[in-house]
């Protein structure tokens, strides 16, 4: 342990003799791992915004899209054609046990009017159940009922974001507020979620019955009544799977899908979408730190190169050291050490040149980035390989020279 | 072979060719010889008689490419590079010509730099090398670097190193070989004040006649043979000239701390 520490102050003042060969050495290390670390926050700040993201819509959710439907032998995308229906989601959360809650979802944005203040923002007509799938509280007032679904009541629930845009530190409840000129009652008020990580505000809705919104509120272009744009579900804790499962048996069912049909509808759990999503943004992040660890075999290449420089200038220098006693060891651990200085202190500076870079892009960029620990211990280990494994050869070098010859050098 | 044995060096038959494309230098062509531990042996000769040569492979630095050689009793063809290494840093200490001192680092740590070599206690570092450059009249000057001292200097603190791990031999290839007349009788006294005083035996290479009186023994080396080797009847006394040293001229002036 001794002869680390002395080898290190050794080392040190070695680099310290030549402060601007030493810094450019360390250079390629330096931007090496400053790009990596850089790279790899990108990334998982990416797979936490989506990790987030998740957490915010609710756990254990599936959401239903109308598939494509084959009009002779035209495919049309996923989502184009409203093969869902309210009675669907109906069926979904009465005939299945895996599944906790379903709501069908009708989204649209429109202008909402109180009084002489007006407001866009998004309208969701769905289901009373949507709140608890999206787990979203009543802040007062009280929510809708079933029975106002299928009478297409004339009411509404504010988000937070909406009540501070119409009503100027009035109590909204029992107000009207007016959306294409048909009045709306206001009977309740959603409590506040926040920004979500992507800086979305997620408290910028009003939640209506479907029916009410697809006849009221959102354009007649789907006269077809009955149909939905999605269903949500939620599914009993764990059971995502058998619901994906008997989602799939209970609408080909009621679809009437023949064998060979292809769905016409598509299922998927949010999680796995999540999961998904996550896995390509670190894959991102890492295949860009791959690309910028490049940079750091390039340093690593120019400490082997410096330090072949120096042991040939210390040549007559390791000559004396080993005509005192050093021995094979003392000599290579000297110059690996050395090396490992460099890599190491190169590392160092690059942690911070990254992390300073990873802020700058947040910063300026309005990026999420995330400095993982790990991936601040995998560059210094990843740096004090990089000097041991390009320092080797030289320090094998200077420590196999012949003490006669080094001696001799001039 | 007895440890008390009086003989501290003895080769036997000692060669060494360098072989150079097909033409063989034969720098020792068979050198048998011993000596004495507590003695003090000149080495002279001719330029390119294999006076360097003997001295590297006594030194431990080299090694023979025929006959043998014992140091304190053990037969050095044996040993490896390590092992050797251990030897070097135990039993002898060297002086070279050109000083060979580490620049750009005090002469206290250039002391020490055969201490890091050791298994000795860390914590007595500082003072044997302080004490070392005591005995070589340097204590005023431990922080000064190599280019902050003289030449003369500059061989004391490689004396001072030289001694630091308490050798039984001192090697010093011509040790005054850059240095001024008055200096050199200094550095002799040095290695004289050694060789009484802690009874280490000193092998000097010198080409100066003059030099090599101080000395109680000279072995006189020629084509890689020895030629003559005889005892010093008028011994020098360096400490005693130098105390009548009857120069005024570039008279050295010990700067005082
Ligand atoms: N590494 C080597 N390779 C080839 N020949 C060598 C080598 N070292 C020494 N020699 C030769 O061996 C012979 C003896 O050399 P050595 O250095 O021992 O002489 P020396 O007596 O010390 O001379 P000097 O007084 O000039 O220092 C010389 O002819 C020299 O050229
Ligand atoms: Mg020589």
């Amino acid at each position: 342990m001794n002869k680390v520490f002395q080898s290190m102050r050794i080392a040190f003042r070695a680099l310290r003799v030549n402060k601007l060969r030493s810094m450019l050495t360390m250079l390629g290390i330096i931007i090496g791992v400053g790009a990596v670390i850089a790279m790899v926050s990108i990334g998982s700040g990416a797979a936490d915004r989506i990790k987030q993201q998740i957490a915010s819509i609710g756990s254990n959710v599936i959401i239903i899209q109308g598939g494509s439907q084959n009009q002779g032998n035209v495919k049309t995308g996923n989502g184009n054609q409203q093969t869902l229906t309210e009675d669907d989601a109906v069926a979904i959360q009465e005939e299945l046990a895996s599944v906790l809650y379903a709501s069908p979802t009708q989204n649209g944005r429109q202008q909402v009017v109180y009084q002489n203040a007006n407001w866009q923002t998004q309208i969701n007509g769905v289901f009373p159940d949507f709140l608890a799938i999206r787990d979203i509280k009543v802040q007062s007032g009280e929510t809708f009922t079933m029975d106002q679904v299928r009478s297409a009541a004339k009411v509404c629930l504010l988000g937070k974001t909406v009540v501070d845009n119409l009503f100027n530190g009035e109590d909204p409840i029992g107000q009207t507020i007016r959306i294409r000129k048909i009045p709306f009652t206001v009977i309740g008020t959603l409590s506040p979620k926040g920004q979500s990580s992507q800086g979305q505000d997620q408290d910028d809705l009003i939640v209506m019955p479907i029916s009410t919104a697809k006849k009221k509120v959102i354009g007649g272009r789907q006269n077809n009544a009955g149909t939905v744009g999605q269903i949500m579900v939620q599914a009993r804790e764990g059971r995502t799977q058998v619901a994906l499962q008997e989602i799939a048996g209970l609408l080909r069912q009621r679809h009437r899908l023949n064998q060979n049909d292809n769905d016409d509808f598509q299922a998927r759990s949010l999680e796995e979408v999540a999961a998904a999503a996550e896995a390509s943004a670190n894959t991102t992040g890492f295949l860009l730190a791959a690309i910028a660890s490049v940079s750091l075999v390039v340093g690593g290449i120019g400490i082997m190169n410096i330090m072949l420089v120096s042991v040939t200038e210390r040549t007559k220098e390791i000559g004396l050291r080993q005509a005192v006693g050093a021995k094979t060891a003392d000599i290579l651990g000297q110059f690996l050490v050395e090396a490992v200085t460099l890599s190491l202190l190169g590392g160092v500076i690059g942690i911070i040149l990254g992390v300073l870079s990873s802020l700058a892009i947040s910063t300026f960029a309005g990026w999420t980035t995330l400095v993982s620990v790990p991936s601040i211990v995998a560059a210094v280990v990843f740096s004090a390989l990089v000097g041991i494994f390009f320092g080797y050869y030289p320090a094998r070098k200077a420590a196999l020279l012949d003490p006669i010859e080094a001696l001799r050098y001039e | 072979m007895a440890q008390q044995d009086s003989v501290l060096i003895r080769t036997e038959h000692l060669q060494k060719t360098y072989v150079m494309g097909d033409q063989k230098v034969h720098a020792l062509r068979g050198v048998s010889n011993t000596i004495d531990r507590g003695s003090f042996v000149a080495i002279m000769g001719p330029s390119g008689s294999g006076k360097s040569t003997f001295m590297n492979i006594i030194g431990c630095l080299d090694k023979p490419t025929a006959g043998k050689y014992f140091l304190d009793g053990v037969d050095i063809s044996g040993l490896n590079r390590d092992q050797l290494a251990e030897i070097r840093n135990k039993k002898i200490g060297f002086v070279f010509q050109q000083f060979n001192l580490l620049a750009r680092t005090s002469a206290l740590e250039n002391v020490e730099l055969p201490l890091l070599y050791t298994t000795d206690d860390k914590s007595k570092f500082r003072e044997r090398a302080m004490a070392a450059l005591e005995s070589v009249g340097l204590g005023h000057r431990i922080d000064n670097h190599p280019s902050q001292l003289s030449g003369g200097q500059q061989q004391r603190v490689a004396i001072a190193r030289s001694l630091i791990c308490n050798p039984q031999l001192i090697l010093a290839d011509e040790p005054t070989g850059a240095l001024d007349s008055k200096t050199s009788v200094e550095i002799m006294a040095i290695f004289q004040k050694l060789n009484q005083e802690k009874g280490m035996s000193i092998v000097v290479v010198t080409h100066e006649p003059d030099i090599a009186h101080y000395a109680d023994r000279i072995i006189v080396f020629k084509d890689g043979h020895v030629l003559t080797d005889e005892r010093v009847t008028q011994r020098r006394n360096a400490a005693h000239e130098l105390e009548n040293w009857q120069e005024t001229q570039f008279e050295e002036q010990e700067p005082v701390a």
